[in-house]
């Protein structure tokens, strides 16, 4: 039973999902209950004069139309993360419910409450909307040019914030360089895109004041404040169940306004309300994210060893600046050194409004946009100073033996300090699970039949356990059973598996035996939640350490039942015996009876509750390798093989590692060929639904997948050694699947700096080279 | 309101029911049967959560109104497992971890549940382009495929 940690055990969560049985968020039922559509804005910006509701509020069947106006003097929605922000962020938070101006398509303005969803749906169409159009600016770059229409009143420019880093001094080291490469790169706006949508149910207790939400994610601890602040509701009369959860990546549990709202509604009209977004609602609604443009320079001596990197970048946030605050900007700048010394660093961000969806984080928050333009910058850097791409990079790893290395740049209220990592030996096992050297000969031999085929690299460090902390409390049960309470929230990461796993170890009984209970706020007093590949590092430590502690409370019951001393104790099965006396035994269920009240000094009860501090991040690292084929007449991109070799200290389940690896790859390869969310020039969505916003099917996937999981670096920063994995898989696809496509169009000598690499463009490029410059295209993409 | 009255059987059970003319079969599944394994993931039939098997068809029950299979026999998720007993396909999935959040997993069972009624020995291409109407988030696929072809596997012995 013991050595359950680092076993592919199968997972707790599989047979209700695979039967049925599991609850989501629009599954979930309460008699009378009224259901919420949202009216949204159709124009990217416009002041909003009178919403008039007689005709909807006449519609058999719906109950109430509500409004800002209805909501009073409610606030706007905070920032997340403990950030501080400033006062122009404060400024453009955003509010629940639209207030004399709307500033992008879909923002929310009004919701109807009816007796179903269908109904509702009638009622948005006969809300009577004064509008006075303004002119929209879509386009980050044009949005900071003098001139341009300001989205928010309060601050005189759409530039929200400008973030700087300093490390030596960049600018003269750049100057004094031998050599120096600039390239401008531009990253797509796309996002998450969960298969399930957001939805919540709430539900007002009159009589004990109980205001009930169900379908919370990621944050319920965090949320909860939030509601509670906003409503002026007590924190402890608010209760937060989480349901299953269709799949967080960043977007899903943060507070959005309908998280106010419906829970608002249900207190004030005294019935259960439920809202589930439907997807074109997600796809304008949903945080968006990874927008931005770098201008960017690099320098290095005579023997290509880097000493300078400058990088000038903005950001487009689009209308408000939601939970996240400027988290994305800060992380881009904090990671794009990566794995190499930099001496000499300077970055300069701008946020930048636009009347566009508001922006978040997405799996690999500024890691997939700075690892994109890092990693491109070096093939570049690496084809002018005629030096092997791979060799330059080895040049400028950082060295295992120069750890903890402190970047000098920082986010999330700390310094960027690599705890360890071997960045060598993880390319280099990246370049044996593709197969390099073979890869390069079949690739010259291809190009002599001319084929266009292309081989990129990308080198990446990630980030993973973000604390400040988690809770955890582990229980023996009246019956003997153990329970688990984690302040973790599940995003279907399979982390009621990995705490059992961890568990089960210390309480040497199987993982199939415990039960895991989290993400409901009356049963887990604490917790911070679900995101930055934070489970393994830091909820799975809390469970560890308090199973410890529930092992020395029953071997103290135990030893006095058994009237044995607690060095000859073994657990073994949920019991206790002693050592060679397999019949002086002990259940646990009788041991978790008599440890109430237990003997004498002991805390009664065989439970103990832990709070795991992590103060510092780990950082786990890895290498992408793509092998791709480009088709010269359609521009479309084929995954022959693609390699992840990547080190997370220690793998908890292999099996669960391997599917988060391969999984985050999917959305990667997403991000870099097809994902965008476009936008016209007026500020107009065009991607609203699964025919326009493309996201990768099994026939997409590469032909060959090898994920090679390293364990070569346990991080010292938690008991277990591990580090995070729910990002390194995304996080290298742009950078690596740009190299490739770079390199198998060298020949054509098509340069590439923009994602996505979808046909569309890639063929626009190749003709370029091809013909005269071409006109301009169908959609200005902003 | 226009009405229809619908007789229609479901894993084996048969119902008879007035519905709503406009309500889509997913939402009679869902709302009206209680049904809620079959998940919506988009209700413009292009991401598969919602596919059920008609009449032993793979079909998307958001492009189709209850009034529409009058007479006719369903299946979904619930009607896969013999009480708490996986069938060979629910248990490949979960022996080659085939789903993650599980969202979109519904669909892909009863997709590939039609599917390999009629190809029991399919080739991993085969595999791909029958489940290229199911997206999934989370997993990349390869384990779905993986459980695909296991799942035939055991069927065949």
């Amino acid at each position: 039973m013991a050595g359950a940690v680092g076993r592919s055990v199968r997972r707790k969560e599989d047979h209700r999902l695979l039967t049925g049985r599991g609850k989501y968020a629009a599954d979930f039922r309460l008699p009378g209950m009224l259901h919420a559509a949202v009216l949204r804005s159709p124009h990217a910006h416009a002041s909003l004069g009178a919403i008039r509701t007689k005709a909807a509020l006449t519609l058999p069947g719906v109950v109430a139309v509500v409004t800002a106006e209805d909501l009073g003097a409610i606030g706007r929605i905070p920032v997340r993360l403990g950030q501080r922000p400033s006062a122009t962020a404060i400024a453009c938070l955003q509010p629940p419910l639209a207030r004399e101006k709307v500033r992008y398509v879909g923002e929310p303005m009004a919701v109807v409450l009816a007796e179903s969803r269908y109904l509702a749906e009638d009622a948005l169409d006969l809300l009577d909307v004064d509008y006075d159009p303004l002119p929209p600016v879509a386009d980050a770059r044009r949005a900071v040019e003098r001139g341009s229409p300001v989205l928010h009143e309060a601050i005189d420019s759409n530039v929200v914030d400008t973030l700087h880093t300093h490390r030596g001094d960049a600018r003269a080291a750049l100057a004094a360089a031998r050599h120096r490469v600039g390239e401008r790169f531009t990253i797509q706006r796309h996002t998450g895109v969960p298969l399930e949508t957001r939805g919540l149910t709430a539900a007002y207790e009159s009589g004990s004041g109980v205001l009930r939400l169900w379908g919370v994610a990621k944050v319920p601890h965090f949320n909860r404040r939030v509601l509670a602040d906003l409503l002026g509701h007590p924190e402890h009369l608010i209760h937060f169940i989480e349901l299953e959860v269709g799949g967080g990546f960043g977007v899903r549990g943060e507070f959005y306004p309908e998280d106010l709202v419906v829970p608002w509604a249900a207190r004030r009209f005294g019935r259960p309300v439920q809202w589930i977004e439907d997807r074109r609602e997600h796809l304008m609604a949903t945080n968006h994210s990874r927008q931005q443009y770098h201008d960017i320079e690099i320098g290095f001596d005579a023997d290509g060893r880097i000493v300078a990197l400058l990088d000038r970048f903005m950001v487009d946030m689009g209308a408000y600046i939601r939970t996240h605050g400027v988290t994305v900007p800060e992380l881009t700048a904090a990671l794009l050194p990566g794995p190499y010394r930099i001496p000499h660093y300077l970055s300069e961000i701008r946020c930048v409004l636009t009347n566009k969806t508001p922006s978040g984080t997405y799996r690999g928050p500024g890691r997939f946009e700075c690892t994109f333009v890092r990693e491109r910058l070096l093939d570049i850097a690496a084809q002018r100073l005629g030096l092997d791409p791979l060799e330059l990079r080895r040049r400028n790893f950082v060295a295992p033996a120069e750890m903890p290395y402190e970047v000098g740049s920082g986010s999330l209220n700390q310094k960027t300090v690599y705890d360890c990592g071997d960045y060598r030996s993880a390319l280099d096992r990246a370049l044996e699970a593709v197969g390099y050297e073979a890869a390069r000969a079949e690739q010259a031999e291809a190009r002599r039949g001319g084929r266009l085929i292309g081989i990129g690299v990308a080198c990446l460090v990630e980030k993973a356990g973000l604390g400040p902390w988690e809770y955890a409390r582990v229980e023996v049960d009246g019956t003997g059973h153990v329970v688990v309470y984690s302040g973790i929230a599940a995003v279907g990461q399979g982390i009621e598996t990995t705490l059992a796993q961890v568990t089960a170890d210390e309480l040497n009984v199987s993982p199939e035996a415990i039960t895991v209970v989290h993400g409901d706020s009356a049963q887990v007093p604490f917790g911070v939640g679900g995101f930055a590949s934070r489970g393994a590092a830091v909820a799975l430590p809390a469970a560890v350490e308090a199973a410890r502690k529930v092992r020395a409370k029953i071997v103290r019951v135990a030893a006095s039942l058994l009237e044995a001393a607690a060095e000859d104790l073994v657990l073994e099965g949920g019991a206790v015996h002693v050592r060679g006396l397999p019949d002086r035994r002990v259940t646990f269920r009788e041991l978790a009876r008599a440890a109430v009240p237990g003997p004498p000094g002991m805390e009664p009860g065989l439970y103990a509750t832990h709070f795991f501090e992590a103060p510092k991040m780990t950082y786990p690292y890895g290498t992408h390798v793509a092998v791709v084929e480009v088709d010269p007449d359609t521009g479309g991109v084929r995954l022959l093989k693609y390699a992840i070799a990547y080190d997370i200290g220690r793998a908890v389940n292999p099996m669960i590692v391997d599917g988060q690896l391969v999984g985050a790859l999917a959305q990667g390869i997403g991000g870099a060929l097809f994902e965008e969310l476009v936008y016209d020039a007026q500020g107009q969505p065009l991607a609203t639904t699964f025919m326009d916003y493309l996201i990768p099917t099994a026939m997409e996937m590469p032909a060959a997948t090898e994920v090679r999981i390293l364990e070569e670096t346990p991080t010292p920063l938690n008991p277990l050694g591990v580090k995070g994995v729910g990002e390194g898989g995304s996080s290298g696809c742009g950078g690596a699947i740009a190299n490739a496509v770079a390199d198998a169009l060298a020949p054509l000598g098509v340069g590439i700096t923009a994602l996505p690499l979808s046909p569309d463009r890639l063929l626009a490029l190749i003709r370029s080279r091809a013909e005269p410059a071409p006109g301009p295209g169908l959609l200005d993409r902003s | 309101m226009i009405e229809r009255a619908i007789r229609v059987t479901v894993n084996g059970r048969t119902y008879e029911r007035t519905v709503e003319a406009r309500k889509t079969l997913a939402d009679f599944l869902r709302d009206d049967l209680e049904l809620t394994g079959t998940h919506l993931g988009c209700e413009h039939g292009v991401c598969g959560a919602c596919t059920i098997a008609l009449d032993g068809a793979a079909v998307r029950s958001c492009l189709l109104f209850a009034a529409q299979v009058h007479g006719c026999e369903i299946q979904t998720v619930e009607g896969l497992a013999e009480g708490d007993r996986l069938n060979p396909l629910q248990e490949a999935f979960r022996e080659h971890h085939g789903l993650q959040c599980g969202f979109c997993t519904p669909g892909l069972l009863m997709t590939l549940t039609c599917f390999l009624r009629e190809c029991p020995d399919p080739s991993e291409a085969q595999i791909r382009e029958t489940i290229a109407g199911n997206l999934c988030r989370c997993t990349g696929y390869r384990n779905i495929v993986a459980a695909t072809r296991a799942a035939a596997a055991t069927v065949r012995r």
